[in-house]
């Protein structure tokens, strides 16, 4: 069995290269990988695209996430459901850059983002979604009608990386997730090129989680760090 | 003259929530629509989703007793009931998309008439926060909108067209507002009923379309 244990996180993203496209998963501030994305900042790769639910709080207060990377200007394009935010006084650092034109970015209702992973991840051509029909977002974007209901062409979206947090991990790379944890986390898991994982518990051998209880299969993942004790380790 | 008192948010999100059915799933928008879900109704049982995949969620949970894996799409910390289950983003976002909820309640700048609202971008500001709305307003069984009768200078959020870019097309179904309740019909908006202290007439001066006034039309109801 290939050895999928990192001892570090510089270790595990020291590859990624410039104008690499990566998934970052993470909702409320759950199931983010964190310290994958500090490592990535500290390994200093730019031109990248982020694919994420959002394009990070950082600049205002709060700790790491894909703002990080993009207030370093490690990222030249941000895929993602808000290029606003939520709340006028939010100013963050994307916020920011978007503002003054220095940061390019691909707006999608969240529904669309998550199926558009998932098409990646389940090696599907395009799929037609209901949402954003008779909006802005639905301009230039092939239509068509199926049983009396209009619907919008969606292309998947793949990824060289994902960066995912997990509960618990085998060393087949087998991950379970708990509660809001999972969110995106699976499908950007799935749909990636190469899955690395940021594991909140210590990785157990391979056989000792119950296969009927796997999230995501091992065969998705390549790259397994088992988060240290703060403050070395970033915990939400 | 003194503006005349309308109503609290609390008491605009109870009005929604009273028209909740037994057994109905409920997706609560950030902000003030998750209000809706303190109106709790001891006959009814409702199930609360959140975009993030979890379907049954209960209440805030007090500090201390958070557990930090547990958030609603608001990003609070929530409470687990019994029967919750946890489902990844897509396959959330498949149960929307499917027509499996039987209401959203969302905020908004702005209703129209013909059933469209907006409430992802304002003007004067580059991009914008959909989230989960168009696929919710897309797909939800009924939309319904909670939000300020007018802006903070006094000008009408119930229009004949939306200004701002639209969410979805001719979805709303019923509006709450710190002076009324609306239902959007084909004939455009009926109040239904009145905040305590306002007529018809006043509240027509405040709005930008037509209004019908409903046969029946009363003060504002807070309990069945």
């Amino acid at each position: 069995m290939k050895n999928k244990i990192y001892r570090t996180f510089d270790e595990a993203v020291a590859d990624i290269p410039d104008g690499a496209v990566f998934m970052s998963p993470g909702f409320g501030g759950v199931g983010l990988p964190r310290n994958i994305l500090a490592a990535v900042h500290r390994q200093g790769a730019r031109n990248l695209t982020g694919i994420s639910n959002n394009a990070g709080a950082a600049g205002t207060d709060v700790k790491v996430d894909v703002g990080t990377l993009v207030a370093a200007g490690q990222v030249k394009k941000m895929i993602c459901a808000f290029t606003a935010p939520t709340h006028p006084s939010q100013v963050s650092s994307f916020v920011r850059l978007y503002n003054e034109d220095k940061i390019d970015a691909e707006l999608l209702p969240q529904g669309t983002l998550a199926e558009r992973i998932r098409a990646a991840a389940a090696g599907i051509g395009a799929f037609y979604t209901p949402a954003s029909v008779g909006t802005e977002l639905a301009e230039g974007k092939e239509h068509r009608e199926i049983n009396g209901r209009m619907y919008v062409l969606e292309y998947p979206l793949h990824a060289d990386y994902a960066f995912i947090r997990a509960w618990k991990a085998d060393t087949f790379g087998n991950l379970q997730f708990r509660l809001a944890q999972r969110n995106f986390n699976p499908i950007m898991a799935m749909a990636a090129r190469i899955t690395i994982v940021e594991v909140e518990n210590d990785i157990v051998a391979a056989g000792e989680l119950d296969p009927d209880q796997v999230h995501v299969p091992g065969v998705y993942v390549d790259r397994l760090v088992r988060i240290p004790p703060a403050p070395d380790g970033i915990w939400d | 003259m003194p503006e005349k008192p309308r109503l609290e948010r609390q008491a605009m999100c109870d009005r929604l929530a009273m028209e909740f059915q037994d057994g109905w799933i409920v997706n609560l928008g950030v902000g003030m629509p998750t209000l809706c879900s303190n109106y709790v109704d001891p006959n009814k049982s409702l199930v609360y989703h959140s975009e993030n995949g979890v379907i049954g969620y209960g209440p805030l949970a007090a500090p201390g007793a958070v557990d930090r894996h547990l958030v609603n799409a608001g990003g609070q910390h929530v409470t687990a009931v019994p029967g919750m289950a946890v489902v990844h983003h897509a396959d959330s976002f498949a149960l929307i998309r499917k027509g499996m909820l039987d209401v959203t309640v969302m905020g908004a700048y702005e209703v129209a008439e013909n059933g469209d609202f907006a409430n992802w971008r304002i003007p004067n500001r580059k991009g914008g926060g959909i989230g989960g709305a168009m696929d919710l307003a897309a797909c939800a069984q009924r939309v319904f909108i909670a939000l300020e009768h007018t802006t903070r200078d006094g000008k009408p959020r119930l229009l004949k067209r939306c200004a701002l870019p639209i969410t979805a097309p001719g979805v709303v179904k019923l509006v709450v507002t710190d002076l009324g309740l609306f239902e959007v019909t084909p004939q455009g908006f009926t109040l239904l009923e009145h905040a305590p202290g306002w007529t018809p007439e006043e509240i027509q001066e405040l709005t930008a379309a037509r209004l019908r006034i409903a046969g029946d039309l009363r003060e504002f109801r807070f309990r069945d």
